[in-house]
């Protein structure tokens, strides 16, 4: 009963959809301009209706329900409560369903809060939103109905042991929320077209989407390294595999978006490239689903896939992309470039920042597609590994960071080069004194850590200058913002390359009581035992760690087995200290009643995600202090965002 | 209207991309990596034999002219217990079995084959995975044909089944 009430909300909510594409469209006919009153209620309606058919598959998740095809397939009646909650969005179904709920709260939201637009481009708005949701709810009703039933299955099958991890459980939740984020982001930019109605109103309406949807993306991102760093036992942080790749290029997109929009709200410039950002970043994550749920590239996520729901996806990515880049072609030559701007101003190192991010996002896109592309035309099969990332994109990310390290400290609209120099001397003086100190402490480190480690230094330096001088109470929350994020990103560039400079590796065989030793510590096997799981058996070393003096500390490193599905994994060891994480992992027996363990001293490993969360963080001061601040009538009269309006070194602007 | 040209390059990359996908659909992948082992000599290995009294594996012993099969297998390998039965029946039809055990020790493999059968001449023991590394290959069982002169005709990654037998004897007529 629960499941048909699901069915039937989800139709419902799909046919609301269509009359708010339909009722968009035709308000934007000026003699039926009154239709608009009615849109806001119909896009509620369909939030209600749409949340109402997600709860009712988390009830059948919940109450074990194995007459539902989907909770027979991915469930299993012993499993902890919260994998079984995540399994409602464990699986393919359930997670175009939660896709499609994110899609419609946020349709709604737009109806409720949205005050600053046009009244008719927010109307195309939701209707260019609405046209995004029939495509989901249609391929969730014809293609992947989430709550066919099944007769006669007592038990169900469980869900991929991988999955079964809290950190994993909200993951995809997070991605999903960032993804959502860019198609309101998207849906602003069509309308905007729509109506021709492109400017600073419109861009401050976005903005808030675009950095929640930004906020989400950088958490998820953050989220599943730490989450690979942890599970995979590789002892690596970030593999260039596909689907990583398909999170990354949204991400790298809307950082874009996110910079140009800025420009556009307080400059009113870059016009046609911000329209032309939104839809990228949105093509960007229908393309990051598209490679994930269509399996056509090899990648450590198996997914379970099938072609026909390949080609639906392709179908609507097809529709959404090349129609909004047809209506770009259409209607950017009426809008207006917008405001000029001097080669030495915040705007052009935001053009600078775009560019670059852009080919930063090319150069991934290149690798990930490049097997595609060449098995599509030359039938040759190969696959396109970190070295090729590193060394095309590491370059021009560093370079990026050097201009993150300047662009803060310009003034918009024009500013002096001399002056530049000038704020740029503290951080250029730390950024030297981290070279002298490497070289002096260790010296061989090889130069792309190095070159990293002292652009993290330039970077955290220079990102904290616009604070100087100022009175920190009267600072606005979005240059705190701004702050945060961009130290964020030198501190997680400071522990990448910390960890490709100076982590030490042992791959050791050891008999029971045997000691070896890894950077400062030494690790004794005292045992192995058997401990079982909820719903596995785990083989358990007992290793001690002792590092100089101290106490000796007790790591357990597993092997787990899962019985449904039949499956082995392993649960790396990892102890973190304050400069650094201990990692060790559990490997086959060997011979002699030996057992392989592999161990790592990773210094600092854990910026990387400190870096990541002050990014995240950063951007969540800033959409505070977008969102405390937005009372119109005040609004005109405040400085522009994270324009420090007395400069780093103190004159007005 | 200025830029006419240029502003419907976005639309057409999009179109191309999605060209793209369509091609990537229809041809789905199925996981499966070219060996680049494939035309290649066997690598250099020596490893000591995993039975007493039969033979160890080396990779000298594969030039004697005669076309050989080599399996990477080892006893706690579940999908090896299925594959070891279609070994047999290739036995049967003539075909050399060389065997390698990886990670493994001579109670266990003397403990499998009792239970499963032995279709294997020589057998060799490798503990530390060297071959494995040498071979470039990830996981077991993994199935290589040599010809007479020690290169590798053919590489298959996972379980040999009942289907692959019709090929796996066409490429040992050819290693003759």
């Amino acid at each position: 009963m629960i499941a048909e009430t699901g069915l039937c909300a989800l139709w419902l909510a799909a046919s609301l959809a269509l009359a708010q594409l339909v009722l968009g469209l035709l308000s934007l006919v000026p003699e039926r301009a009154t239709y608009r009153v009615m849109i806001p209620r119909v896009a509620i309606a369909q939030a209600l209706l749409a949340s109402l058919a997600f709860a009712c598959l988390l009830a059948v998740f919940v109450t074990s329900d194995m007459s539902v095809l989907l909770v027979a397939a991915n469930s299993h009646s012993a499993k902890p409560m919260i994998y079984k909650i995540a399994g409602t969005w464990g699986n393919h179904e359930g997670s175009m369903l939660l896709w499609v709920t994110i899609l419609a709260l946020a349709g709604a939201s737009i109806a409720l809060f949205e005050r600053r637009l046009r009244e008719d481009t927010r109307a195309a708005t939701l209707a260019a939103q609405a046209a995004i949701a029939i495509g989901f709810y249609a391929f969730l009703l014809i293609a992947s109905n989430p709550f066919a039933r099944i007769a006669g299955v007592s038990d169900g099958q469980g869900l991929n042991p991988l999955l079964q991890d809290p950190g994993l459980a909200f993951h995809p939740p997070t991605l999903y929320a960032g993804y959502v984020g860019m198609s309101a982001a998207f849906s602003f930019a069509v309308g905007a077209l729509l109506t021709r109605d492109v400017g600073p109103a419109f861009a401050r309406a976005m903005r808030p989407w675009i950095l929640g949807a930004w906020i989400f993306l950088t958490i998820g991102i953050t989220a599943g390294s730490y989450w690979a760093y942890y599970t995979l036992g590789w002892g690596g942080w970030w593999f260039w595999d596909p689907v990583e790749n398909a999170s990354l290029m949204p991400w790298l997109a809307a950082t874009a978006l996110l910079h140009s929009v800025t420009v556009l709200a307080n400059r009113d410039a870059l016009r046609a490239w911000t329209i032309m950002l939104s839809v990228l970043a949105f093509s960007m994550s229908m393309v990051g689903t598209f490679l994930v749920r269509s399996g056509i590239l090899t990648s450590v996520h198996s997914f379970a896939v099938d072609p026909e729901r390949g080609i639906f996806i392709l179908a609507l990515l097809a529709i959404y992309i090349v129609g909004a880049l047809t209506l770009f072609g259409l209607r950017i030559g009426s809008v207006s470039e917008g405001k000029r701007f001097d080669i030495a101003s915040r705007e052009a190192a935001l053009v600078a920042n775009n560019l670059l991010l852009c080919i930063v996002l090319v150069v991934v896109m290149a690798g990930t597609l490049y097997p595609l592309f060449l098995e599509a035309l030359a039938g040759t099969k190969i696959s396109v590994g970190a070295p090729y990332f590193n060394t095309v994109a590491g370059p021009v990310a560093i370079i990026l960071l050097v201009l993150l390290a300047a662009g803060p400290l310009l003034r918009w609209r024009r500013d002096d080069p001399r002056q530049l120099l000038d704020r740029l001397a503290m951080p250029v003086l730390v950024a030297a004194a981290t070279v002298l100190a490497l070289v002096l402490l260790g010296g061989d480190i090889g130069a792309l850590p190095m070159l990293g480690l002292v652009t993290a230094a330039l970077v955290i330096a220079a990102s904290l200058a616009p604070l100087w001088k100022r009175n920190l109470r009267r600072t606005p929350l979005f240059t705190w913002g701004m702050v945060v994020a961009h130290v964020g990103c030198g501190v997680s560039l400071a522990g990448m390359a910390s960890d490709s400079a100076f982590t030490q590796e042992n791959l050791v065989a050891m008999a029971p009581g045997e000691t070896r030793d890894i950077g400062p510590f030494r690790v004794t096997l005292e045992g192995l035992r058997e401990v079982p799981g909820p719903n596995y058996v785990a083989l358990e070393a007992v290793l001690s760690s002792r590092r100089g003096d101290e106490a000796p500390e007790e790591m357990l490193p597993q092997l787990r087995q899962f019985s449904d599905p039949p499956m082995q994994t392993t649960q790396a060891a990892i102890k973190t200290y304050w400069n650094g994480q201990l990692y060790l992992v559990l490997g086959d027996q060997s011979e002699g009643g030996r057992w392989v363990v592999r161990m790592w001293w990773k210094p600092f490993v854990t910026l990387i995600w400190l870096g990541g969360a002050m990014i995240a963080f950063g951007g969540g001061l800033s959409l505070l202090g977008r969102v405390r601040r937005k009372q119109p009538a005040r609004a005109a009269h405040l400085p522009p965002l994270a324009a420090p309006a007395p400069g780093p070194v103190g004159q007005p602007a | 209207m200025k830029r006419p040209v240029l502003i419907w390059l976005p639309a057409l990359f999009g179109l191309l991309l999605c060209g793209l996908f369509y091609a990537g659909l229809r041809n789905p992948d199925d996981h499966i990596i070219p060996s680049t082992l494939v035309g290649k000599p066997l690598p250099e290995f020596d490893t000591p034999a995993a039975l007493p009294g039969r033979g160890g594996v080396a990779s000298a012993d594969f030039t004697d002219g005669k076309p050989r099969l080599l399996n990477v297998f080892a006893s706690w390998c579940v999908p090896c217990v299925q594959e070891v039965g279609v070994l047999a029946r290739l036995r049967e039809r003539g075909v050399d079995i060389t065997g390698i055990a990886i990670h493994d020790s001579t109670t266990e493999v003397a403990d499998f084959l009792a239970r499963n059968g032995d279709p294997y001449g020589a057998i060799g023991l490798d503990n530390e995975g060297r071959t494995q590394v040498a071979f470039g290959s990830t996981g077991v069982p993994e199935t290589f044909v040599i010809d007479g002169t020690g290169r590798i005709l053919y590489q298959h990654i996972g379980v040999v089944t009942d289907a692959d037998i019709p090929k796996l004897l066409d490429l040992m007529r050819e290693g003759r």
